[in-house]
């Protein structure tokens, strides 16, 4: 019953963030705000880990290819299959969801312990929609962007290693990266980011938004967010992926 | 004039405020006073909307604040200015952008205007000149008065405070008694002050109403306060030894 509770008071809360705003033109300027601090703020964290994590499926690919009869570019196809299908959009939204989610919730929930959200509600302003819709319009507009930097961060990581350690030759990972390319992938990738997107924010903000108490529950709320994103993430994941590629 | 009729408010199985009844009077300072979980705040929330009562009827100056939809009650609210206990300052905004923030939102003034308001709203609680500065560089004495100029920013007609001279020493707290006591003169405005400090009631208290387990226990003025047999109250009023030693 407390599930069915908590599903209702979420979708309740984003009709709310969805309502008409106060005044319009105030909200692009927070757009503008939750861009650099949601997406930029996380540009430095994405980039260590696409990189990292291309370069290691490379070296591992590699060393898995042994048999003369698997061509050595399946390396560089390999590589850009995981990052483009799967590491990029799935694995940076985990990340994203720990770091941006756990930002939401921690900021909404002191907001709401301080009475801040209370001072919004008494001047007449829809508090919802003022403090979460900048949020998840800034994190659909740059979640993509994000992604695409990681995929090429990743599969630029694996050319790199490749090159220092001649694992393979080089010609044959840049073969790899492009043989048989469907840019419906990345196009999957990027629909599977819009909802993930979406799902970090909005369920992130419900937790804070909904946080009670002092600072021990705002700290409770922002792990909530976190594991809850997490969970729908990879739930979102399997429903699309079962969509758009089956 | 705000004048709730039979507020009756429930949490669970927990009765919080039981049929309560007043009139809080425009160009006065009204007190609701009472112990801690005597259902102060919770009066003052149901009265702003905060919370919803189960049962009975808000109005301000005969609009019925109950029956009203939530578009309704916006403009309502465009009229109430509160005072939060801990100020409730944007921590992400200056003074000014917090004092110039109603304004920004529900006003066509443009910056300059909005600038002179903020200014004139900080000269009034005796802020001047701290424009750029933001909440976690102000004393609470300080933020309790960037409170109330951000509260009277849209010229409100109901002013709420609650608990505004909390965690502040005797001097400042007796300036920001008399501070919300002459804005509310000045403005001739309803101002509703939760509060269970004395000082305050002997300062400012015009008319008060006290709450005792959420129901409307006593009400009167200062002076009757003094006097009154009611013995919740006389346990309230002469808790302290410096009040006892009034008495005698």
């Amino acid at each position: 019953m407390s599930y069915l509770y908590h599903i209702g008071r979420y979708f309740l809360l984003v009709v709310k963030v969805f309502e008409r705003p106060e005044k319009p033109s105030v909200y692009y300027n927070l757009i503008l705000a939750e861009i650099m601090k949601l997406g930029l703020g996380s540009l430095g964290i994405i980039s260590i880990i696409s990189a990292f994590m291309g370069a290691v499926i490379t070296l591992q690919t590699a060393s898995q290819v042994e048999s003369a009869w698997i061509p050595e570019y399946t390396v560089g196809y390999t590589t850009r299959m995981s990052v483009v299908l799967e590491f990029a959009p799935t694995i940076i939204a985990l990340i994203l969801a720990g770091k941006v989610g756990s930002n939401i919730a921690s900021e909404l929930g002191t907001m709401r312990v301080t009475e801040q959200i209370d001072a919004l509600e008494i001047m007449g302003i829809n508090s919802a929609g003022y403090l979460i819709l900048p949020k998840i319009a800034a994190s659909l507009l740059i979640f993509p962007f994000l992604i695409i930097i990681s995929m090429f961060l990743g599969i630029f990581a694996g050319y790199a290693v490749v090159a220092i350690t001649e694992i393979i030759p080089l010609q044959q990972y840049v073969y790899g990266i492009t043989y048989d390319f469907r840019p419906f992938h990345v196009m999957y990738a990027l629909i599977k980011t819009l909802f993930f997107a979406a799902t970090i924010t909005s369920i992130s903000a419900y937790h804070g938004y909904y946080a009670e108490g002092g600072a021990l529950e705002v700290g409770a709320s922002s792990t909530r967010a976190v594991v809850y994103s997490s969970i729908v993430i990879l739930i979102i994941n399997y429903i699309i992926t079962q969509l758009l590629l089956i | 004039m705000i004048e709730v009729k039979n507020i009756v408010k429930a949490f669970g199985e927990k009765t919080v405020l039981d049929d309560i009844s007043a009139t809080f009077d425009r160009g006065k300072t009204n007190l609701i006073i009472g112990a801690s979980g005597s259902g102060k705040t919770t009066l003052s929330k149901c009265i702003v909307g905060l919370h919803e009562p189960n049962s009975g009827e808000v109005d301000y100056d005969g609009r019925n604040f109950t029956q009203m939809n939530l578009n309704q009650r916006k403009e309502v609210r465009k009229e109430i200015g509160f005072l939060f206990q801990g100020s409730a300052l944007f921590d992400s905004m200056t003074v000014e952008e917090n004092i110039r923030f109603p304004l920004q939102m529900f006003t066509r003034k443009t910056s300059k205007e909005m600038l002179a308001r903020v200014d004139d709203c900080l000269e009034r609680v005796d802020m001047k000149g701290i424009n750029k500065l933001y909440p976690s560089e102000l004393s609470g004495g300080m933020k309790k008065r960037v409170g109330i100029a951000r509260a009277i920013s849209m010229s409100p007609k109901y002013l709420f405070c609650d608990e505004p001279n909390s965690g502040l020493d005797p001097i400042t707290a007796i300036l920001i008694d008399n501070l919300i006591d002459g804005i509310t003169k000045d403005l001739d405005i309803t101002t509703i002050v939760i509060t269970h400090d004395m000082n305050s009631v002997m300062e400012i208290g015009q008319k008060i109403i006290f709450l005792h387990q959420g129901k409307l226990w006593w009400q009167g003025d200062k002076d009757e306060i003094l006097k009154a047999e009611n013995k919740e109250v006389v346990d309230f009023v002469y808790a302290s030894e410096f009040m006892k030693a009034i008495k005698t």
